[in-house]
């Protein structure tokens, strides 16, 4: 999941109108921009497409450390393409999110001082080019599950955002999961490296969908607003289902001994991501957060007399232009 | 904290679209580089032929909750929906 952790706000409004709201929602009446909502909604909306927006500007950096290594003309056009469509998602939903009475700005702020997040899995550091494979399957993957369900969402924005998303997100996918039939099928050597982002990737993606719902605890109210439609737990085992024979068409091993198919339930039985490490990684402690977040940083403090040199030519061009009338 | 690109909206003629739809929008420091960004980012698979980008200011939008009252009239008027006229089969169609 893109957005992790987001707590949903409590809120403290007018009781008629709050009920009044929640008819709409359980009518399945899309919420827009000029519409009353709960202070509540409003806040953990922010917070979750603003995250959600921040991992697609991040989550750049991972592949755009193989841009220049790729191996062929062909795939490192294709990955240029594909960070390029990233840059795209992170600028529908930064505008879907500013549609809640936020700037663009200010979300950007927040990230970079780290009042905001994003997701944890743009922490992990991309070591081959398998892992560029191994991101798109995995990870797009994973983001594509949880999406999917989000173009139902309440906030009409949103919804739209992730239909435009949820599009180009399965090229994505695809295009990953043709750098990992390749390379399984190639050398040994290559086959070798698919084998190892598999193992580092695996446990990083089944983090995407956040903690069991159990300890989930904002999942209630985000849930009874429909802004989130399904359970961490259910994503997680849906994704698992459709990936494990994706990895045995690959001829690869999934790293979980415990991985097996329970035919009582119809789905695999797993073993559960290592959420100690999960949360550390949240708070900052990953391989990579450091690294991430002041890459940001300078394209930010580096980029701030290009942002006002346009901004000071594109006013002395509207005054001229006055003048001229 | 500086000042921010002011935000546009864009409009897009599809390859076979009669009009403009909205599609999104997007920060610009100006209507060109809007137009050029507005290339980039929604018109990257060939999805229209036309672009008209409108400063976010410059427009005002309808409240939802005037929905009653500002539609309500044309409700009220079926002579304006004629779909009750009884043409003769003679006649044949019409």
């Amino acid at each position: 999941m893109y957005a992790q952790m987001v707590k949903s706000e409590a809120t403290n409004d007018d009781p008629e109108l709050l009920e009044a709201f929640q008819a709409r929602i359980d009518a399945g009446e899309r919420i827009e921009p000029k519409d009353w909502m709960p202070q509540g909604y409003r806040k953990t909306l922010i917070r979750q497409i603003g995250q959600h927006a921040h991992s697609e500007i991040v989550g750049q950096l991972p592949e755009g450390n193989w841009i220049t290594r790729a191996p062929t003309l062909e795939r490192k056009a294709i990955l240029l393409a594909k960070v390029q469509d990233e840059a795209g998602h992170g600028l529908y939903l930064y505008c879907a999110a500013e549609t809640l009475g936020v700037s663009r700005d200010e979300m950007t702020e927040m990230l970079l001082d780290g009042r905001m997040k994003y997701s944890s899995i743009f922490n992990y550091p991309t070591l081959t080019w398998a892992d560029i494979g191994a991101v798109g399957w995995l990870v797009d993957g994973a983001a594509i599950m949880n999406q999917v369900p989000l173009q139902r969402t309440s906030f009409g924005p949103y919804s739209r955002a992730m239909i435009r998303i949820c599009k180009e997100e399965s090229f994505h996918q695809r295009q990953g999961y043709d750098i990992m039939m390749k390379m399984a099928q190639g050398t040994e050597a290559q086959k070798r490296m698919a084998q190892d982002a598999l193992n580092r990737f695996w446990y990083p993606s089944l983090m995407m969908f956040g903690p069991s719902d159990a300890e989930s605890v904002h999942s209630a109210q985000s849930m009874k607003w429909k802004i989130k439609i399904d359970s961490n737990d259910g994503l997680r085992q849906k994704f698992v289902d459709q990936t494990v024979p994706q990895a045995k068409y690959l001829g690869l091993t999934i790293p979980d001994e415990n991985l097996s198919w329970n035919e009582e339930k119809g789905g695999y039985d797993f073993s559960e991501p290592d959420w100690t490490e999960f949360f550390n990684v949240l708070k900052g402690n990953g391989p990579c957060n450091v690294e991430r977040m002041d890459a940001r940083n300078k394209a930010w403090d580096d980029g701030a007399w290009v942002r006002e040199g346009l901004l000071a030519h594109a006013e002395k061009k509207k005054a001229a232009k006055v003048a001229a009338e | 904290m500086s000042r921010e690109w002011p935000l546009w909206e864009i409009f897009i003629r599809g390859q076979h679209g009669m009009s403009h739809r909205h599609v999104g929008s997007l920060h610009a420091p100006d209507a060109e580089t809007a137009i050029r960004n507005a290339r980039d980012v929604y018109t990257r698979r060939n999805e229209g032929v036309s672009i008209w980008v409108v400063e976010a200011s410059q427009i005002t939008a309808s409240s939802p909750s005037d929905k009653g009252p500002l539609y309500e009239p044309s409700e009220s008027k079926v002579y304006r929906h004629p779909t009750f006229f009884d043409i003769p089969d003679e006649v044949g169609h019409m």
